[in-house]
């Protein structure tokens, strides 16, 4: 049976830390997100067409939101787990009564908040910028959600292979960065020439970047229905390695 | 008296094949303290681990109020606290914030007033908004015991509670554990320090090389293990050990210019005898310039027992 309170204090522990380091937590990617809009937005978006009947500055906020979103998500959760490990406090968690589910929830709960403050701060940092709408706001709440949920358990993966510093920013920066800035998050697949456009496909976060995109303008590069599915594949991966993690207690339990 | 904890045939093999735990068998009683003694490395730290759910043995089974660990032990580790030998919290966060955290993560709702209770018992109260790092070495230990106090633990480990403190605040850990063992807490610590063992524990158990190699109350075990050992520097050098003092456990070291003299028991036997060796070496006109005595650690006695290196 799952111990709520022991749930409930994990995910408040978490937010606390978060609160601890809001400025730094908020003012970067605030600050990032409008010199996006600054640069891509005005200076240069003030140049280039609409994109499948959109504003270009309008067109890049889901994949400024994405690029976000994974990127923090990822960070927090990993950091969520790894300090622990790396200052020997994960004993308490080890020896109480709690399981995967309350460890999981508590932490990737926490870190899915915090990400989700981001993106509505993100959001109306946009708007400064920008005049958007969004056609389907429940989906792209739910879409952020899960794409929030799946990067938190990633990231605690990570904060459990991580056994250093280096190998916790490896990730993120080598790779999670790079995929975004080439799934099309300032640019439509359709705009690359053979065969990159094909090859671009290979990019999961293509797909990611599409369904918030179609959450938010009716249209996108990949089916819709592509993207919640390739969403919840991932999510459902996650899972089953961090069951995997707690069963065998890998890098957990000595 | 009733068992709380029985470790039955508990293994433990690291990966790579050190073995830390070799078939153990132990029972602890309910509401004594016992100590677990034994060099570095002899296993006191996977045992707890064993217990506390940091470690997975790879053997044998863990009993605890009577439930099998490895089936009940979520109702099994709610009634377990652990106080770890690193000082090991987060130190950015304020002292009551970091107890209260641990009653909620072991599934209690919040209370606070058993909350300042512990802290108050423990001279915390007044640091409670504090953030621990600002808190010196032994205020750092006392909020871990804090942490371990409040989910009101009815079996608490200890690992090497006073490592490294003061001897003043050792001794007022000491006074915290007895108020622990005044309430019916059930207490395992781990130490290098005989004198804490004598002053604390109940009974003694002993670990070398992952294997329980004594169990015994703690008066027994002291009397039989217990030694003293000093060194008498001499005036002049000798050549061979006088007549007169022949009947002590003594050697001649360093050319000839000291004795040392390793004997006695737990029970003061040892120092006694020094005093009686120091009138003999005066009857037989023998001088010396200095006396130093040392009461050996278990650790010592165990390592010299043994033939093993520190």
């Amino acid at each position: 049976m799952l111990g709520w309170r022991s749930t409930w204090s994990i995910y408040k522990r978490e937010l606390m830390r978060f609160m601890r380091t809001a400025f730094q937590s908020v003012l970067a990617p605030v600050l990032t997100t409008s010199l996006y809009f600054i640069v891509f937005g005005a200076a240069i978006g003030g140049r280039m067409p609409d994109l499948g009947g959109v504003n270009y500055g309008a067109f890049i906020i889901p994949g400024l939101l994405m690029l976000t979103l994974l990127g923090e998500t990822t960070s927090n959760s990993s950091f969520g787990i790894y300090m622990p490990r790396f200052t020997g406090t994960i004993y308490e968690l080890l020896s109480a009564p709690v399981g995967v589910g309350e460890t999981l929830i508590g932490f990737v709960g926490a870190a899915m908040t915090k990400s989700l403050i981001l993106a509505a701060i993100i959001l109306v940092t946009a708007r400064l910028f920008v005049d958007y709408s969004i056609a389907h706001p429940l989906l792209a709440v739910i879409y952020i959600m899960l794409v929030a949920a799946a990067f938190s358990l990633f990231g605690f993966i990570l904060g459990i292979w991580a056994d250093n510093f280096e190998k916790l920013g490896i990730i993120p920066m080598l790779f999670l960065t790079p995929l975004t800035f080439l799934g099309g998050t300032f640019y439509s697949i359709d705009m690359l020439p053979k065969p990159w456009d094909t090859i671009a496909l290979a990019n999961p976060i293509v797909y990611l970047v599409s369904g918030l995109r179609w959450t938010f303008y009716g249209t996108a590069d990949v089916d819709i229905r592509v993207s919640f599915a390739i969403t919840l594949t991932f999510l459902a991966a996650c899972v089953a390695v961090i069951a995997y993690i707690f069963k065998t207690g890998w890098r957990l339990r000595a | 008296m009733e068992p709380i904890l029985e470790l039955c045939g508990l293994t433990k093999v690291y990966p790579g094949g050190l073995k830390a735990l070799d078939d153990v068998d132990l029972t602890i009683r309910k509401g004594e303290i016992f100590a677990l003694l034994g060099p570095n490395g002899a296993g006191k730290t996977t045992l707890i681990g064993a217990v506390c759910g940091l470690v997975r043995p790879s053997g044998g089974t863990i009993c605890a109020f009577g439930l099998d660990m490895a089936q009940d032990w979520r109702k099994a580790r709610a009634r377990i606290g652990l106080v770890p030998q690193e000082l090991s919290t987060d130190m950015f966060e304020p002292v009551i914030r970091a107890v209260s955290y641990s009653r909620g993560l072991f599934g209690l709702a919040p209370d606070p007033a058993r909350i300042e209770e512990i802290l108050r018992s423990l001279s915390l109260w007044e640091k409670r908004d504090e953030r621990i790092m600002a808190l010196s070495g032994g205020m750092k230990r006392r909020v871990l015991i804090a942490k371990a106090l409040a989910h009101e633990p009815d079996l608490l480990f200890l690992d090497e509670p006073t490592a490294g403190v003061d001897v003043e605040l050792r001794k007022g850990m000491w006074a915290i554990i007895d108020e622990m063992r005044a309430r019916g807490v059930t207490i395992i610590l781990t130490t290098h320090y005989i004198e804490e063992a004598e002053e604390m524990a109940d009974r003694v158990g002993i670990i070398r090389n992952g294997k329980i190699i004594a169990v015994d109350e703690k008066d027994a075990l002291m009397a039989k293990l217990g030694r003293t050992e000093a060194h008498i520097t001499l005036a002049e050098p000798l050549a061979a050990l006088p007549e007169a003092i022949a009947t002590y456990p003594v050697e001649l070291e360093q050319g000839g210019t000291s004795l040392r003299y390793r004997g006695g028991d737990g029970t003061g036997k040892g120092k006694a005898e020094v005093a009686e060796l120091t009138k003999a070496l005066t009857r037989a006109g023998i001088d010396y310039t200095g006396i130093e005595t040392r009461e050996s650690s278990l650790e010592d006695i165990f390592v010299s027992l043994l033939g093993e290196d520190a």
